[in-house]
């Protein structure tokens, strides 16, 4: 053989090992130079939540079909985030149930159950955002505080940690994120006065390499805005999929409320890291900075909404539509507040402090007989997607336009059990809730437009390069919006409200869009 | 139609059985008859905090009702006679309701056995034993009800009746008599419930639809449902209508019912009192 064809046999060899190969962390860093892949939750380390795929577009749309469904058969929300490499599809169901599917048909390539134990007490549904994938391997947080890798090719347990004792309160809900070679994920049981984390685990092994206390523990920074042992069933979990700087090598991690959330007698104090985005070192899970959004927090209002990075001009920020109704701009090297300003009706706030951070008056904070206060418990918008176009330059996020009745009253903690310091519930005789798709200014915080829903909706968004964004409502509707204007071009009725946020992949050259709703994964695409 | 949502359903054993199988609850969960912390002084106490955590957001603070849940401060419950039952009814939900299965509400966290015991004991504790039974006369409720009140032109009862508002059967099973009287009085208040679907947090309600047709017609009526994009619509001559929003020349919504406000001038309060005694002697049985 000649050196050039040699050379050529090299190449065709990497070509084919690319098109078909396995996820490194270069791949996962470049996601962008593979638009047809959805390689991590967000679909890039940014957290935009952005496909580059252009071939379904504001002017054919509105033709858009149904292309394949796939149904887990089970109850409850169905909330995955899929994976989509080189043509198989990713993704989990309720009960901690994983799949891969043919990514044109829907066709199942292999089917994953955890068998859980019965005691689990996961707060707010039996369900599961997605998985993260490196390597060979898929990686599952479940509701009983596992950590599993799954083989990608045949589903097969190749590890499985637990994190911590489920018994206690503790679960996984989020779809991890992988960072060099460590799979990271936070944990869930705000509602359970756990002491939140935020783990590291070797892909190869499952050994842990660090844990972040989202509550310090005595001795440490932050542990004084504690009164007395309310650390220890501090809360303050971190239940969402952060996102990934490779240029400082930090990540940015968003953490929820402290325990118990309606309650804010017994642990008075700012409570950190509650409410906070948190910038950690991806090597060592070392904090480099903290912002928090909701000091002493008595709403439920948790942080852990995607952050999402956002750089216009030279200014780098990191971006957070926050569950307490504002929207947040912070400086992404040093966390310093840039803006903070209402994207939905509040009423808990009417004044800032130094650093501009909304502070609560007077007539925010739960009695016995109940307060209300706008947002509600579930917030402006909760944890569903946002997404960031950076060629509209806008942030569309889904809000909802709901108020509760605040109440408060004493409760011991007994571990493992539900923690809330009382509750929360509608107004009587209030008018309906609402909610809107808006389009939000990141650099003014302005809303430039809205896409009215008749109910709130749990969906995510997706914008693509084809000047779209993709959504969904509680009425059940899948519905593709122009991104500059809100024009709704087309929309499908999937049968059962939407609590997933959407993303895209193409196969075979072919683009596709998928949301899950019900029990059903759908697959939409042109005709 | 301004009467609190009718909670209509028949719950089956199977369907409470395989609910039993895939929550892994064994029968014995269920099997106790009485309350076995009926004499423990703070059981009622703790089962409070499982109240607010888990009921309140329905059924309101205090158990009184709120906009969605019936009054549970009533002695007589439709699917709670016993300790048992109500059991039973807190943990399997109610099909075909919006009451939810224990811990499947989105809300609270899900309760231990030992904390639905709690739950009763609470529960129990505010029953008000002697509730404000009408003095009314049932049998001159129905005559009105079905005569000179014309409540049966737009609400069914048992079978007879139209189909505009809200079907009645349990609503006296289910709703205070001041609830009951309120939703008569101002209709408007809080509208009746409708449609409510598995999966979706918010139920639709009896409101008022006035839409006009590419073609120039205009149809009244109450919308059975709707998202965005169609309306599903009952007109005041219970014909059903359906219809995609943007093919329509206009779509106005109203919240102010349909049912026209039953003032003193209209129904005394004794005629009143002798329709709500119909219902809840309806409901009781």
């Amino acid at each position: 053989m000649n050196r050039l064809f040699c050379a050529a046999m090299v190449l065709l060899t990497i070509l084919a090992t690319d098109a078909h190969g396995q996820v490194t962390f270069d791949r996962l860093l470049n996601s962008s130079k593979e638009p047809q892949n959805w390689l991590s939750y967000s679909g890039d380390y940014a957290g935009h939540r952005f496909s580059a795929l252009d071939q379904i577009n504001a002017s054919n749309a509105h033709s858009m079909v149904a292309k394949w469904v796939y149904q887990t058969a089970a109850t409850g929300k169905f909330e995955t985030t899929p994976l989509v490499v080189d043509g198989v599809l990713y993704g989990t169901g309720q009960d901690n149930r994983a799949f891969a599917l043919d990514a044109r048909t829907g066709r199942p390539i292999w089917l994953y159950q955890r068998q859980l134990p019965g005691d689990i007490r996961p707060c707010c549904g039996r369900v599961n955002r997605g998985l993260a994938i490196l390597g060979d391997k898929v990686f599952l947080g479940t509701l009983d505080a596992h950590v599993i890798a799954l083989d990608a090719k045949t589903g097969s347990v190749i590890w499985d940690v637990a994190a911590v004792d489920y018994q206690q309160g503790y679960s996984f809900t989020l779809a991890p994120l992988v960072v060099k070679n460590l799979v990271i994920v936070g944990v869930s049981g705000g509602e359970y006065g756990v002491r939140g984390f935020i783990d590291a685990y070797d892909a190869d092994t499952g050994q842990r390499k660090w844990r972040f206390y989202t509550v310090p523990g005595p001795g440490e920074p932050g542990h004084e805005t504690w009164e007395g042992d309310s650390w220890k069933v501090g809360g303050a979990p971190a239940w969402m999929t952060g996102v990934y700087d490779p240029v400082n090598n930090e990540l940015f991690w968003p953490t929820g409320n402290p325990a118990p959330s309606n309650r804010g007698k017994g642990r008075a104090g700012d409570n950190l890291y509650s409410n906070s985005l948190l910038a950690l070192d991806a090597d060592s899970g070392k904090l480099k900075w903290y912002f928090q959004f909701t000091k002493h927090d008595e709403h439920d209002w948790d942080a852990t909404q995607v952050p999402v990075m956002i750089d216009l001009g030279d200014k780098h920020l990191i971006a957070q539509a926050n569950r307490n109704g504002f929207f947040y701009a912070l400086d992404r090297a040093t966390g310093k507040l840039l803006s903070a300003n209402p994207y939905g009706k509040i009423t808990w706030s009417d004044s800032k402090d130094a650093e501009g951070r909304p502070v609560p008056n007077q007539q925010s904070s739960p009695t016995a007989e109940g307060r209300q206060v706008c947002p509600g418990a579930l917030g402006t918008t909760n944890w569903m997607s946002p997404t960031f176009n950076s060629q509209t330059g806008l942030f569309y996020v889904n809000a909802r336009e709901e108020c509760d009745i605040f109440s408060t009253a004493p409760q011991p903690y007994e571990q493992g059990h539900a923690y809330y310091g009382s509750a929360y519930f509608p107004a009587d005789g209030s008018e309906p809730y609402w909610g809107a798709l808006r389009a939000i200014d990141p650099a003014s915080g302005q809303v430039k437009w809205e896409f009215r829903h008749l109910s709130p909706s749990w969906s995510g968004a997706l914008s693509s390069a084809g000047g779209l964004v993709f959504t969904g409502d509680a009425e059940g509707n899948f519905i593709a919006l122009d991104a500059a204007s809100g024009k709704a071009l087309w929309h499908f009725q999937t049968g059962a409200a939407v609590y997933a946020s959407p993303m895209a992949f193409a196969v075979d050259g072919k683009e596709y869009v998928a949301i899950a709703a019900g029990s059903s994964l759908y697959a939409f695409g042109l005709p | 139609m301004g009467a609190a949502r009718v909670w209509t359903l028949a719950p089956t054993l199977a369907a409470a059985a395989a609910l039993l199988l895939l929550l892994g609850m064994t029968t014995a969960l269920a099997g106790e008859d009485r309350n076995p912390l009926a004499s423990d002084p703070k059981a009622a106490k703790a089962g409070e905090f499982q109240f607010r955590i888990n009921c309140a957001f329905c059924h309101g603070l205090g158990a009184r009702g709120g906009g969605r849940g019936p009054d549970l401060t009533r002695a007589h419950k439709r699917y709670a006679h016993s300790d048992a039952q109500m059991f039973r009814t807190i943990n399997d939900g109610i099909a075909g309701t919006a009451m939810p299965a224990n811990g499947t509400n989105g809300q609270g966290v899900g309760m231990t056995e030992t904390e639905i015991w709690q739950l009763i004991s609470y529960i129990r504790s505010v029953e008000v034993k002697t509730s404000s039974q009408p003095t009314g006369n049932a049998v001159h409720g129905k005559q009105l009800f079905y005569g000179d009140a014309n409540c049966s032109g737009c609400h069914m009862v048992e079978g007879k009746g139209g189909r505009l508002g809200p079907e009645l059967t349990a609503v006296g099973a289910s709703r205070t008599v001041e609830s009951i009287v309120d939703s008569v009085r101002n209709p408007s208040r809080r509208l009746a419930w409708g449609l409510t679907e598995a999966t979706k947090e918010f139920p639709q309600e009896y409101e008022t639809v006035t839409v006009v047709t590419a073609e120039g017609k205009e149809i009244k009526g109450v919308a059975l449902n709707e998202d965005r994009f169609s309306v599903q619509m009952m007109d005041t001559s219970e014909h059903i209508h359906l219809f995609e929003k943007d093919k329509l020349r206009s779509f106005e919504k109203s919240r102010v019912s349909l049912m026209p406000s039953y003032d003193t001038s209209l129904l005394s309060d004794k005629d009143l009192q002798d329709i709500v005694a119909y219902l809840l002697s309806v409901g009781a049985k």
